[in-house]
């Protein structure tokens, strides 16, 4: 299989949709080169289908625009776009066997017959379903399926592949091969993709870009390491794992560092935002917020245990500070219900939001 | 003995049909198997065969086959061929289908005598059409619209076309959306989006509704009658097996009519069956 028509650059300007007085996606500005993986992330109903459905070509956008190297696409139908999609459901053409399936996209573009055969024999040997071909969709599994699912889009070597939630109706051990297989197809065949999820493991393992969407706002576009480690907002920080959230009020700021107090507590962190006092939110990831040592100070954190959760390298440790408020962090042993220990976490591993959420 | 009938698939539950068996045997069996006896007993004619041999000497009756059939297959082949269209529009959600979808579907609810009544009213030599038309000069007598072979079809496509769009739209309905969306990311125009995805999934749905349609359109009697030619063009089986049990009092003839009517639907039917499965055997593989 050759390499597909590589595009240069894939540009949504503004782009927006609305259904009535609701917002699905509002002014997504985003610029793709060539070969790149962006996942547009968030939880259901954040717009990230909508975004998708907009570039395929299946959903009209309410404003805005979108440019392949230069070229507006609003104009074209989606049959012309020559984009390659994989749907959630798969949508495989089920009066049709694997290889019919396969085909289509390229009958549809009248090539020659050995061509088409030809073609379609490489994908299904690159998707290891050369033993399928002859079979129905319904006779498959549903990993089979989806392979089905991915062959039928780059068999016509398009320069987007665009990916709904791909691997959402797979088993968690099939998800994980799938992933693997999804990455090492874009790798070798230079594919520019676009993957929508909700699974912020799955883009961060696949994604070169992200997009973290909110009720069709754009919250946050970063490397996968920018958004896990310096998440733009409290959204942000919640969904990529940063569990435990204290309002607090911000006493002292020197450039990116400060200092937080409240609930009796103080935390020393980084400050995300701008202001050098009032309101903040402090984030800490459970797994940076570690059982040790006794007695207060800054980032420690006394609470009463009500909950030990095992996960295997390490135990979740669950309880209440002395004002109430709920903390989530890790200890390598396990702890007895009932007990105070102290939660202590580097001033690195502090996130001091002055935006609220 | 018990485990190895349950395994396939008889147990208990099936006692609970019964009563369906009993209403079947009573209602259906009885007198189709009466009747078929009966149809080997002439009356008139000579040899158990005699009714079957006189009604395909006889060019009054024999002639009826091709009567019927010319009015049922047509009839049911618009019918499902126009609902296809108008059904597949209408697939998606918008303002007033409810509303639309009622409208199509209430000539259902009027029944063949009121359509044909109303045909008659509309269109028959005294019906409004004529009548203005002979009053603004436009035609000397009245034109025959109805009273004969375009009467008795339109009030089959009037009373048809409503199930046929019902059936269709329902099995349309049962056909994922996302399969057209999918070949239109492949390069597939809206033609070839219904005739490579859209059509072959509905077709199977499609002969259903026809042997339906068919079924339907076959078996027409009030019509035929009341604006039809029942002496002539629109001589249909049911009132020639009508006049042999009720004017002729030959019970025995009428029963022949009857099979022969029932046999010429299974002939129909067979061949409507033996083309959808030799399309759609690679389907039914995989079910």
């Amino acid at each position: 299989m050759t390499a597909s028509a590589r595009l240069r650059e894939l540009k949504l300007d503004r782009l927006s949709r609305s259904y009535g007085t609701q917002v699905a996606l509002a002014a997504l500005d985003l610029r793709i080169e060539g070969g790149e993986f962006v996942a547009l992330l968030g939880p259901s109903g954040c717009g990230k289908s909508t975004a998708l459905n907009c570039i395929a070509g299946l959903i009209a956008p309410t404003s805005g625009t979108i440019s392949l190297d230069g070229r507006p696409l609003d104009a074209i139908p989606s049959e012309r776009r020559g984009f390659g999609v994989v749907f959630q459901s798969y949508a495989l053409f089920e009066h049709m066997t694997v290889r019919a399936n396969v085909a289509f996209g390229l009958r549809m573009r009248r090539l020659a017959k050995q061509v088409v055969a030809d073609r379609v024999a490489a994908v299904l040997r690159l998707v290891q379903l050369e033993a399928h071909a002859d079979k129905y969709p319904g006779q498959l599994s549903g990993g089979q399926q989806q392979r089905v699912a991915i062959a039928r889009a780059i068999v016509i070597e398009p320069p987007l592949v665009l990916m709904d939630e791909p691997l959402s109706n797979l088993d968690a051990k099939l998800r994980l091969e799938m992933r693997t297989e999804i990455a090492r197809l874009h790798r070798d065949l230079g594919l520019t993709t676009i993957y929508v999820t909700h699974d912020q493991e799955e883009a961060f393992s696949l994604a070169d870009r992200l997009v973290v969407l909110r009720d069709g706002e754009t919250q946050q576009i970063g490397s996968p390491g920018e958004i896990y480690y310096r998440p733009a907002n409290p959204y942000v920080a919640d969904f990529v794992g940063f569990r435990n959230a204290l309002t607090m009020t911000l006493r002292k700021r020197d450039g990116d560092s400060g200092v937080a107090e409240g609930h009796g507590l103080r935390a020393r962190g980084t400050v995300a935002g701008a202001g050098s006092d009032g309101p903040v939110q402090l984030a800490i990831r459970p797994d940076d917020l570690v059982v040790g040592g006794s007695g207060s100070g800054e980032n420690a954190f006394e609470i009463t245990v009500d909950a030990v959760e095992f996960r295997g390298r390490s135990f979740v440790v669950e309880g209440r500070t002395q004002s109430g408020q709920r903390l989530r962090g890790s200890s390598e042993a396990t702890v007895p219900i009932g007990e105070r220990v102290t939660l202590r976490a580097p001033a690195a591993k502090v996130l001091l939001f002055t935006e609220r959420c | 003995m018990r485990r190895r009938l349950a395994a396939h698939g008889i147990d208990h539950t099936l006692l609970l049909l019964a009563p369906a068996v009993v209403f079947f045997a009573v209602v259906f069996l009885y007198p189709f198997l009466y009747g078929l006896v009966l149809s080997f007993q002439p009356e008139r004619y000579v040899g158990a065969l005699g009714n079957y041999q006189q009604f395909f000497a006889d060019p009054f009756l024999r002639d009826t086959i091709g009567i019927t059939l010319g009015l049922a297959v047509p009839a049911a082949l618009f019918n499902v061929v126009a609902s296809v269209p108008v059904a597949y529009r209408m697939r998606g959600a918008f303002r007033g289908k409810r509303l639309l979808i009622g409208l199509l579907v209430m000539p259902v609810t009027l029944g063949t005598v009121l359509i044909a009544k109303g045909l008659l009213t509309l269109l028959g030599a005294r019906g409004w059409v004529n009548r203005a038309l002979v009053g603004l000069g436009l035609v000397d007598d009245p034109v025959r619209f109805v009273n004969n072979y375009e009467g008795v079809m339109l009030t089959l496509i009037i009373t048809g076309f409503p199930f046929a769009f019902l059936l269709t739209l329902a099995y349309l309905g049962g056909i994922d959306p996302m399969l057209e969306r999918a070949a239109a990311t492949l390069g597939a125009g809206p033609r070839q989006r219904f005739w490579q995805i859209t059509f072959p999934l509905l077709a199977p749905g499609l002969t259903v509704t026809f042997i339906l349609t068919f079924v339907l359109a076959f078996a027409v009697f009030p019509s035929a009658v009341l604006v039809g030619e029942p002496a002539g063009e629109t001589r249909v089986l049911s009132i020639v097996a009508y006049r042999a049990a009720y004017e002729q009092f030959d019970a025995s003839m009428a029963s022949a009519i009857a099979m022969i009517m029932a046999a010429v639907q299974l002939v129909v039917l067979g061949f409507v069956l033996a083309v959808r499965g030799r399309m759609y055997r690679g389907v039914r593989a995989r079910r």
